[in-house]
């Protein structure tokens, strides 16, 4: 077996530190080429060795690449780096943020199933799961996560996953995840975890006790607003055959000859379901080019984040004294309500997304993003560039009045993603504006 | 049967093994005697031994019920017991419960010196503390609650195509094998 099995130089990753697996996970010199930079794998299909070789695949005994709805040697890349950074077993790619949260849910919920979500989400995620998920009959109850006996019901009624922004968007809301924890291990259900806004750098979902993660790879992780892109990561510890609650995972796969993917391929399981069944039949995968992309930002990640909440922090400082400015909501001020939250699951800073009401409800919000300059009026955060947005009007506007202001959403509420331009030239940005408005 | 599968979470402290380790043992050992491998090609045990053998290892089934209807898994003739199996064996991989593994054990270590037995290797999920002191005892490595299909597949890279986290990191790029490393 001496061609085929080299010692391996490396040594364990959890051995590494974040800047480095940042770099390195996922991406050693390509093995045919050298090629040091990871490869675009710009290919639909795989050869095989042999007939062999090809029922093995088909199987799931043999690992390997079939065909690109199924999985890449690119975005397989970026799937093991995911799971490096946030310390998970198995990573799975898809081809935007909802298209990973679609992935995330269909191995665990079944037809006339539910879930529960906190009412603190990205508008388009509250669309989603309200509108959209009910056509598979897959039913979703909104929690406040901050009314622990409200969560407790829920999970009491049957909710099977609890899904949470870990830094909820838009903007300056902690989630208390280790207390949630809690409370659906207790009751044999998952806690899924939408890490976007934070990023691996500033909070681990996993090391709280979280089941899944999600991302929206569109955002900080790309970080130059080049890709939509997603990813679902796997913590591996959740017991699928144990729980009994979750047949997809645990009973025989009629379409793998009655496999069992968690007593076949215990804590890989659900990433090799949601290759093997999901994206299979859902389809929704990443674009190996964007798979790249998002490799080349993670590479950068740390030092990306590091400025990021810095500008944010002085941008957020300097709104607080501003005479047009009711308020700020952003948890890394000392007067923020999550500011203690903050400092446990967000020690390295706060993030960039963040909210602030203006005087003179919506017209004036209106009127401050379409008199910036500098900052992008658009919809999207977490990129290298300041942006600004009215969610009333725009991302949150399909939600009805109530679940807008549940979100945090109300008509004088300003958004804006801060990015790495020199922090004074944003603040005298919004300063013009603000005087506009 | 057990499974690769079982209750990983319900093993008292985790076990730590190192690369190095796991990579030596993956290295020295080319025959396997798989004890409780399945002649169902959809049940774990088949698919470890399928792998294993496409990496070319000879994995040499112990299964009594297969051996006594006179039945061979993956084109190697089943074996009714470890005494069975035709020396040398270098690895003896445990797919059984935890509670059978005693049994198993204590045989490895009374047929170690006849074999050429050197590893105990109990199966993802299998885990039992006693037969791995007696076992040690004896002078045989032993690996717990790991599957070499799994572990292979992690140092040298293939889990990685499944998008797991490999664990490992290296900005070296191995040399061609040369003609007698290719001769084996
Ligand atoms: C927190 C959060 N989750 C999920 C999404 C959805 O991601 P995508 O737009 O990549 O589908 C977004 C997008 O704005 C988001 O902000």
């Amino acid at each position: 077996m001496s061609e085929e099995t080299p010692a391996p130089e490396g040594s364990s990753a959890s051995d590494w530190g974040f800047e480095t697996r940042m770099i390195h996970a996922g991406a050693g010199p390509d093995p045919v080429s050298g090629s040091r930079q990871t490869p675009i794998h710009q290919t639909s299909a795989y050869a095989f060795h042999d007939a062999d070789h090809a029922a093995s695949l088909f199987n799931l005994q043999t690992f390997g690449f079939i065909y690109s709805r199924l999985g890449n040697p690119t975005v397989a890349a970026l799937e093991q780096r995911m799971a490096s950074l946030e310390g998970g077993c198995g990573a799975t790619c898809a081809a935007s943020g909802h298209a990973a949260q679609v992935l995330a849910f269909f191995p665990l919920i079944e037809a006339g199933e539910r879930f529960a979500a906190s009412t603190r989400l990205y508008g388009g995620s509250v669309t989603q799961f309200s509108r959209t998920f009910p056509k598979f009959d897959w039913q979703c109850d909104f929690v406040d996560t901050e009314d622990l006996s409200a969560v407790e019901a829920v999970l009491a009624q049957g909710a099977k996953a609890l899904f949470v922004e870990s830094l909820a968007n838009p903007g300056g809301v902690v989630t208390d995840l280790e207390t949630l924890a809690g409370l659906t291990r207790a009751a044999g259900a998952l806690l899924i975890v939408d890490n976007t806004l934070a990023t691996p750098w500033l909070c681990r979902p996993f090391e709280w006790g979280a089941d899944l993660i999600v991302h929206s790879a569109t955002k900080f992780l790309s970080g130059n607003g080049t890709v939509i892109g997603g990813a679902v990561v796997d913590s591996g510890r959740f017991d699928w055959s144990a729980s009994g609650r979750f047949p997809g995972l645990s009973e025989p796969e009629p379409a793998y000859h009655g496999l069992k993917f968690s007593e076949t391929f215990g804590e890989l399981a659900f990433t090799v379901h949601s290759h093997a069944v999901g994206l299979r039949d859902l389809g929704a995968s990443m674009a190996p080019m964007n798979a790249f992309l998002t490799l080349l930002g993670t590479e950068t990640l740390a030092l990306r984040m590091e400025r990021h909440c810095r500008n944010a922090l002085a941008v957020a400082e300097w709104l607080t004294e501003h005479p047009k400015v009711e308020w700020v909501s952003y948890a890394g001020l000392p007067t923020s309500p999550y500011r203690e939250l903050a400092e446990k699951y967000l020690p390295n800073g706060a993030g960039s997304v963040f909210t602030f009401g203006v005087r003179g409800g919506y017209e004036a919000g209106v009127r401050v993003v379409e008199k910036c300059e500098l900052f992008s009026h658009l919809a999207n955060i977490g990129d290298a560039r300041s942006l600004i947005i009215h969610p009333a009007s725009t991302t949150h506007r399909q939600l009805s009045d109530e679940q807008r202001a549940a979100a945090g959403a109300g008509p004088e509420v300003v958004r804006l993603s801060i990015g790495l331009e020199t922090v004074d030239d944003l603040v005298r940005d919004l300063d013009i504006a603000l005087a506009a408005a | 049967m057990p499974s690769t599968g079982a209750n990983i979470r319900a093993v008292a402290s985790p076990l730590r093994y190192s690369d190095s380790l796991i990579a030596g043992i993956l290295r020295r050992v080319r025959t396997i005697a798989m004890v409780g491998a399945s002649p169902n090609w959809k049940r774990p045990s088949n698919f470890a031994m399928k792998y294993l053998q496409q990496k070319g290892y000879r994995v040499i089934p112990v299964n009594p019920r297969a051996a006594a209807a006179g039945a061979s898994i993956l084109g190697e003739r089943a074996c009714a017991s470890l005494a069975e199996v035709p020396a040398p064996v270098e690895m003896v991989d445990v797919f059984r419960g935890s509670e059978a593994a005693l049994e198993f054990t204590r045989e490895a270590i009374r047929l170690r010196e006849d074999k050429g037995f050197e590893v105990v290797w109990m199966q993802l999920g299998v885990r039992n503390d006693k037969a791995a002191a007696e076992a040690e005892a004896a002078g045989l490595t032993v690996i717990m609650n790991r599957c070499p299909k799994i572990e292979y597949g992690r140092l040298w890279g293939e889990l990685g195509w499944g998008g797991f986290d490999r664990g490992v990191i290296s900005s070296r790029w191995p040399r061609p094998a040369t003609r007698d490393e290719r001769a084996g």
